[in-house]
């Protein structure tokens, strides 16, 4: 059985994988794009689950559609206008009594910047 | 006139009017009712005691005070729990919301509001809306009133349960791919996913924009109907909301179906595994041509590619949505060393394992190398699903479908293996994909006495068609005020 390296340590697939649509390593590199965490279990079995949903969806490749516009929307609209007329919005103390920590008025998060 | 709980939203708002009953009255039976009955069928997330008894303690004010009432004064309405209600918490079912209390009010709650209806409170659904059987909630899963053993369907599960058991009149949901339709199948209601844009999509909490919107729950056709009429209308503040004029819906349940011509997908009907469901199809099909209706038959050739195409395009839409749950702005917050990591553990800890499967499959979808194979070639078979339709519209006024391919599923049956739970949304994809207008109602039972739902489809902005050829159906059907026995 092959034994792929994942995060440094070693992991023992079910079963054999070669010929997965989709790597450990892509299931791996898409998590954190999406920025989420996958312990090794569950970007295991995220793998398992993903390759057969893409197996599944090779479906598609059967039609020729080089040549058919996409739908990015299904019911054609133009992007509409309207009057530009002042309104009052929504109220900050409100907006910000949602967010998990706040100060001074604003939304407060987690250093970005180291300070000297 | 039936009696409680079973009465219809138009004998409630007789009531109410005529001072038989009092709005506030009325609310306090079906929060009692629902209160009762939530412990067993789990379909309500919050109930709102306060607000429902306040708005209808104004109803009756407005009545003494000789005002003209709402259509649908006094009518209680269980909202999903993905619309935005001011100072009620909104959740999605989901962990990362699970505190959220909106600032303002979702563009159906303002028009139900006006209309007059009493909001019970927020139902549950999969979490963000992603599922088909309601087993997705953080929350813990919704029972179908028919069946406790069986999914209710989802991901409006709660809204369809609640009305089908008699703890609401009427309730709103959101279908993005089915999720209204497939839940009113399972549960033995009707239900209406109308053409996108027909219903404005502010304040719902956006799953797929391209695909979402609002519609209506209810135990009749009429009252279904009614409800659209009450939702449907231009709002400025969704782009993507036509600016078309709303129709008349609850009338056109009174046209009859003399001359209209049903499109019956034969291979579809022909290929189905299911005897029960295809009987009931059958038998509702036979019903409206005895009652005046033309069939013809008619063929959507790539309904089968429906399913890759809905789990390409939604999943991607879904992880561009979903970006903005990074616990700053609201919701949880995982606090991590640095930023990076406050992301990270936020949504790790804060999203359930099918929304995470959902962002994943639509982060790859965009991603750089992958966009042409899958996402734009999704886009491009779409247009193939939409040409489907313009095709069999070209020969007949509605297409008649099953909703679902079998009866209500055993709850657990199919949370081991994501891909039979999407394959279950085959009937009701395609029109979500296309954009049309479409509607699911009673058709039969299975042996097992499971209601089985009859989808119908129409052109974009033709929801009054469904509702004449709806109520012929519901005329026919022979279920009469059939409920589920065990909460009667």
């Amino acid at each position: 059985m092959r034994t792929p390296r994942v995060a440094g340590r070693i992991c023992y697939l079910r079963r054999p994988m070669a010929d997965a649509r989709i790597s450990l390593e892509q299931v791996l590199h898409v998590a954190k794009l999406a920025r989420l965490t996958l312990s090794e279990q569950e970007a295991r079995e995220m793998q398992e689950q993903l390759d057969a949903i893409l197996r599944y969806m090779e479906g598609l490749d059967t039609l020729d559609v080089s040549e058919v516009p996409p739908t990015f929307h299904s019911i054609p609209m133009l992007a509409p206008l309207r009057p530009d007329v002042p309104a009052r919005c929504s109220d900050r103390s409100e907006i910000l009594a949602q967010a998990p920590d706040s100060q001074w008025g604003g939304f407060a998060v987690p250093l970005v910047l180291e300070v000297e | 006139m039936p009696d409680f709980p079973w009465q219809s939203a138009f004998e409630i708002r007789e009531q109410v009017v005529s001072g038989a009953a009092s709005a506030v009255d009325m609310a306090r039976a079906y929060l009692h009712r629902a209160e009762a009955l939530n412990s067993t069928l789990r379909c309500f997330l919050t109930l709102d005691y306060e607000g429902a008894l306040a708005s209808a303690a104004q109803v009756d004010r407005a009545r003494r005070d000789g005002k003209d009432l709402g259509p649908l004064a006094g009518v209680p309405v269980a909202l999903k729990d993905n619309l935005c209600t001011r100072g009620l918490r909104t959740t999605c079912a989901s962990k990362i919301l699970e505190g959220y209390v909106p600032p303002y009010d979702a563009h159906v709650v303002d028009a139900l509001r006006a209309a007059g209806a009493i909001i019970l409170g927020k139902t549950n659904l999969d979490e963000f809306a992603m599922g088909s059987s309601n087993e997705n909630s953080a929350f813990g899963n919704v029972h179908n009133p028919w069946d406790l053993n069986r999914a209710p369907g989802g991901s409006s599960g709660g809204s369809a349960c609640a009305t089908a058991a008699g703890l609401t009149a009427l309730a709103l949901g959101s279908d993005t791919g089915g999720s209204v339709r497939q839940p009113a199948a399972f549960c033995g209601i009707t239900a209406i996913k109308p053409t996108y844009g027909r219903v404005s999509r502010y304040g719902l909490v956006a799953f797929a924009s391209s695909l979402d919107q609002v519609g209506p729950m209810a135990r009749s056709v009429r009252e279904a109907a009614q409800l659209l009429e009450v939702i449907a209308g231009h709002d400025p503040r969704d782009a993507t909301s036509a600016e078309r004029e709303t129709g008349a819906y609850l009338a056109a349940c009174d046209r009859g179906v003399r001359g209209l011509r049903i499109g019956v997908v034969r291979d579809l009907l022909e290929g189905l595994q299911d005897v029960d469901v295809r009987s009931a199809v059958e038998a509702a099909l036979g019903a409206l041509e005895k009652a005046g209706a033309v069939l013809v038959d008619v063929s959507l050739p790539h309904a089968d590619h429906a399913v890759s195409v809905y789990y390409l395009i939604a999943t991607a839409e879904a992880s561009s949505n979903l970006a903005r749950f990074d616990g700053i702005r609201y919701g949880l917050r995982v606090q991590g060393e640095d930023l990076a990591e406050t992301y990270t553990k936020t949504r790790a800890q804060g999203f359930g394992p099918e929304v995470r499967r959902r962002i994943m499959l639509g982060t790859y979808a965009l991603s750089a190398g992958y966009y042409d194979a899958f996402y734009l070639k999704a886009q491009r078979v779409r247009t193939l699903i939409r040409r489907d339709y313009d095709a069999a519209f070209e020969r007949c006024d509605v297409v008649c479908t099953p909703t679902t391919p079998t009866a209500a599923f055993a709850l657990g049956e199919k949370t081991s293996d994501p891909l039979q739970m999407y394959l279950a949304d085959i009937f009701t994809l395609p029109p979500s994909l296309a954009g049309v207008a479409a509607l699911s109602t009673p058709c039969g039972r299975s042996r097992d006495g499971l209601p089985i739902g009859l989808q119908l489809v129409a052109p974009p902005f033709e929801e009054e068609r469904l509702c004449t050829v709806a109520q012929a159906v519901e005329d026919t059907s022979g279920l009469g005020d059939a409920h589920p026995a065990a909460l009667a």
